[in-house]
C-alpha cells in the first residue's frame, strides 16, 4: 500500500468521525435499552447455574436404588403387638439388631399369608432359597461412628420416629440414594441441596414433635448429633460417638 | 487448641488407669499379641523391624547393667499412659499440641480420644508424647487373606497417614455403656469393662479399673504401693500424671523408671 492511499484513509476516517460526532445526539434514544443486555444474561446465567447446582448435580451425583421388596411398614404395625421393637430389638447384651434378617421375616412368612405380589417375591427369592434381603440401610454410618441405640432409646427414652421420622408409617419403601463419590446414603448427607430451610440445618433444632412428622431423616451428620447433644448436656468428647 | 470435654456438674465420673506390677511380668508379650488382635493393629510381613511395627501395648526390657551374678531383667508393658496433666487447665501433651483437635482428654472418663478420620498425619502429638506411645501409620493396614474375617467390626481400622495409639480398649466401654442403659443402670461394674491386655496377661501382672473408685482393686493396689513406696508412675518427674501406675519392689527399676540421675537434679513434683 503506498503513502498517499495511507493518507486518504486517515483523511477519510477523520471525516467519518466528525459526522458520527455530528450525528451523536439523535442516536441517543435507541442506546437507552442496552444497559439491561448485561443484567439479563447474568440473570440467565445465574438461573441455569442454580438450574445446574439445584436440580442437575444432585440427579448425577446421587444414585438412585429400590430396595429388594417394597415393604409396608403400615400393614406390619398394625399386625405387631410392641411396636418398632417387633422386628428392630434390642439383644440381650444391649446392642442392638439394626435391619431384622430373614429368619425374623420366616418366622410368619414361613409360607405366603396373602395375596400380595410383593410377599411371593419374598418367599420365593429369599425365604424358600434361605437367600439373606439384601435390604439397603438408608441411615448406615460411616466406620468410624459409633452410635448406641441403647443410649437414645433406652436411657434418654427418645422415639424412633425423632431421628427417622415416621418410616414406620410408610406404605412404600422410598427409594434409597446414594452418593456416589463417598458411597453413604443421601440420609446422612442430607436432603436440601440448598442447605436452607427445615428439611436441613434446623433438622435437630426442631423440637421432637416437629421432627417425628416429617416423613424421613433430613440429616444425620456429625453437626446434627453434636447439637442435640449440646442441647441437652450431654457429652460431646470425641470417644462418645467415634470408635 | 485445646479440646477439653466433660466438665458437667452432676454427672457421675470415672478415671479408668492401669496397676502393672512388675515383679509379676514375665515379658511373655501376650498383652501385646491381645492387643493387637482386639484392635485390629495391622502387621508387616517382617516384625523384626521395630521401627515400622505398630504397637499400641509395648513390652520394654531393661536390666540393671551389672555383670553376673548381680544381673537383673525387668520387663515393662507400655500402654498409652492416659495422662491427666496438673492444674485447672490440664495438659496432656498431646492433645495440647493437636492442630486438628483430633484427640481429647475426656474428663467423665480419663480416656485419651485418638479420631483416625480427623487426623491429618502431622506427627506433632509423637513427637509431644514423651512415653513413644503414639504409632503412624506409614503404609495402608492390611492382612494375610481370610484374616480380615477376623477383625473386630467394633474397633475402626486405621489408614494410611493418620496417628494409633492405645484407647484403654475404649470399645469395650462403649459396650459396656450399651449393656448398662440397656438395664436402666447408669454405672459401669468393674467387670464390665476390662482391657484385653489385662485379660490376657497369665500372671496377672496388669489390673484395670476405676482409680477413683475406692471399691476398684486398682484403687486398693495404688494406695497400699504408694505406702509401701513401691508404686510410680514413668517419668513422673515431667508433670504428665500418668493414669498407668507400676508396681515394683526393686530399688533401681523404680529409679530407671524415672530416669534417676543421681545427684544431678532433684525430681519436679507437683503438688
Amino acid at each position: 500500500m503506498s503513502t498517499t492511499e495511507e493518507k486518504e484513509k486517515t483523511v477519510a476516517e477523520g471525516e467519518q468521525e466528525t459526522a458520527e460526532h455530528a450525528a451523536a445526539p439523535e442516536q441517543l434514544e435507541p442506546v437507552t435499552w442496552r444497559f439491561l443486555i448485561p443484567i439479563v444474561l447474568f440473570g440467565v446465567g445465574f438461573v441455569v447455574s442454580l438450574f445446574i447446582g439445584w436440580v442437575i448435580f444432585p440427579k448425577i451425583i446421587y444414585c438412585e436404588k429400590h430396595q429388594p421388596i417394597d415393604f409396608s411398614h403400615s400393614v406390619h404395625q398394625e399386625a405387631v403387638d410392641e411396636g418398632c421393637e417387633s422386628c428392630h430389638f434390642f439383644r440381650e447384651d444391649g446392642s442392638f439388631s439394626g435391619i431384622p434378617k430373614l429368619e425374623n421375616c420366616a418366622e410368619c412368612h414361613e409360607e405366603a399369608m396373602g395375596e400380595n405380589p410383593e410377599e411371593a417375591k419374598l418367599i420365593e427369592k429369599y425365604v424358600e432359597p434361605g437367600k439373606e434381603i439384601p435390604w439397603l440401610t438408608y441411615a448406615s454410618q460411616p466406620d468410624c461412628v459409633f452410635f448406641s441405640h441403647a443410649a437414645h432409646i433406652k436411657m434418654a427414652e427418645l422415639e424412633c420416629a425423632a431421628c427417622h421420622g415416621r418410616i414406620g408409617d410408610s406404605d412404600h419403601t422410598r427409594p434409597y440414594q446414594c452418593n456416589i463419590l463417598t458411597g453413604y446414603s443421601r440420609d446422612i448427607w442430607g436432603w436440601n441441596i440448598a442447605g436452607m430451610g427445615k428439611n436441613a440445618w434446623d433438622w435437630m433444632k426442631m423440637d421432637d414433635s416437629a421432627r417425628m412428622k416429617m416423613d424421613r431423616p433430613a440429616r444425620m451428620k456429625m453437626d446434627d448429633c453434636g447439637d442435640c447433644h449440646e442441647k441437652r448436656g450431654t457429652s460431646n468428647a470425641c470417644f462418645v460417638c467415634h470408635k | 487448641m485445646k479440646e477439653e470435654h466433660g466438665h458437667r456438674p452432676g454427672k457421675k465420673t470415672y478415671k479408668y488407669g492401669m496397676v502393672i506390677d512388675l515383679d509379676k511380668c514375665t515379658g511373655c508379650g501376650a498383652c501385646m499379641v491381645a492387643c493387637m488382635a482386639e484392635n485390629n493393629i495391622s502387621f508387616r510381613k517382617d516384625e523384626t523391624n521395630k521401627l515400622v511395627s505398630n504397637f499400641w501395648m509395648r513390652v520394654y526390657k531393661i536390666t540393671n547393667g551389672r555383670s553376673f551374678p548381680d544381673t537383673d531383667v525387668c520387663y515393662i508393658p507400655r500402654p498409652c499412659m492416659h495422662c491427666e496433666g496438673h492444674g485447672h487447665h490440664h495438659h496432656t501433651p498431646c492433645v495440647s499440641v493437636c492442630p486438628a483437635c483430633a484427640t481429647d482428654y475426656d474428663h467423665e472418663t480419663g480416656i485419651v480420644s485418638q479420631i483416625y478420620t480427623r487426623c491429618f498425619g502431622c506427627r506433632y502429638c509423637m513427637a509431644a508424647c514423651p512415653y513413644h506411645a503414639r504409632v503412624f501409620n506409614w503404609w495402608d493396614p492390611s492382612w494375610p487373606k481370610g484374616m480380615e474375617k477376623y477383625l473386630s467390626p467394633d474397633v475402626s481400622p486405621r489408614m494410611r497417614g493418620v496417628v494409633e495409639k492405645c484407647t484403654f480398649c475404649h470399645h469395650r466401654l462403649q459396650r459396656a455403656r450399651n449393656k448398662t442403659y440397656s438395664e436402666g443402670r447408669r454405672e459401669i461394674r468393674e467387670d464390665e469393662y476390662q482391657t484385653a491386655c489385662t485379660q490376657a496377661c497369665p500372671a496377672g501382672a496388669i489390673t484395670f479399673g476405676d482409680l477413683k473408685n475406692p471399691e476398684h482393686k486398682v484403687h486398693k493396689l495404688v494406695e497400699e504401693g504408694k505406702k509401701k513406696k513401691i508404686a510410680f508412675r514413668l517419668l513422673e518427674k515431667l508433670g504428665t500424671n500418668p493414669k498407668v501406675y507400676y508396681v515394683s519392689t526393686k530399688d533401681w527399676v523404680q529409679k530407671a523408671a524415672d530416669v534417676y540421675l543421681g545427684e544431678e537434679g532433684k525430681p519436679v513434683t507437683h503438688a
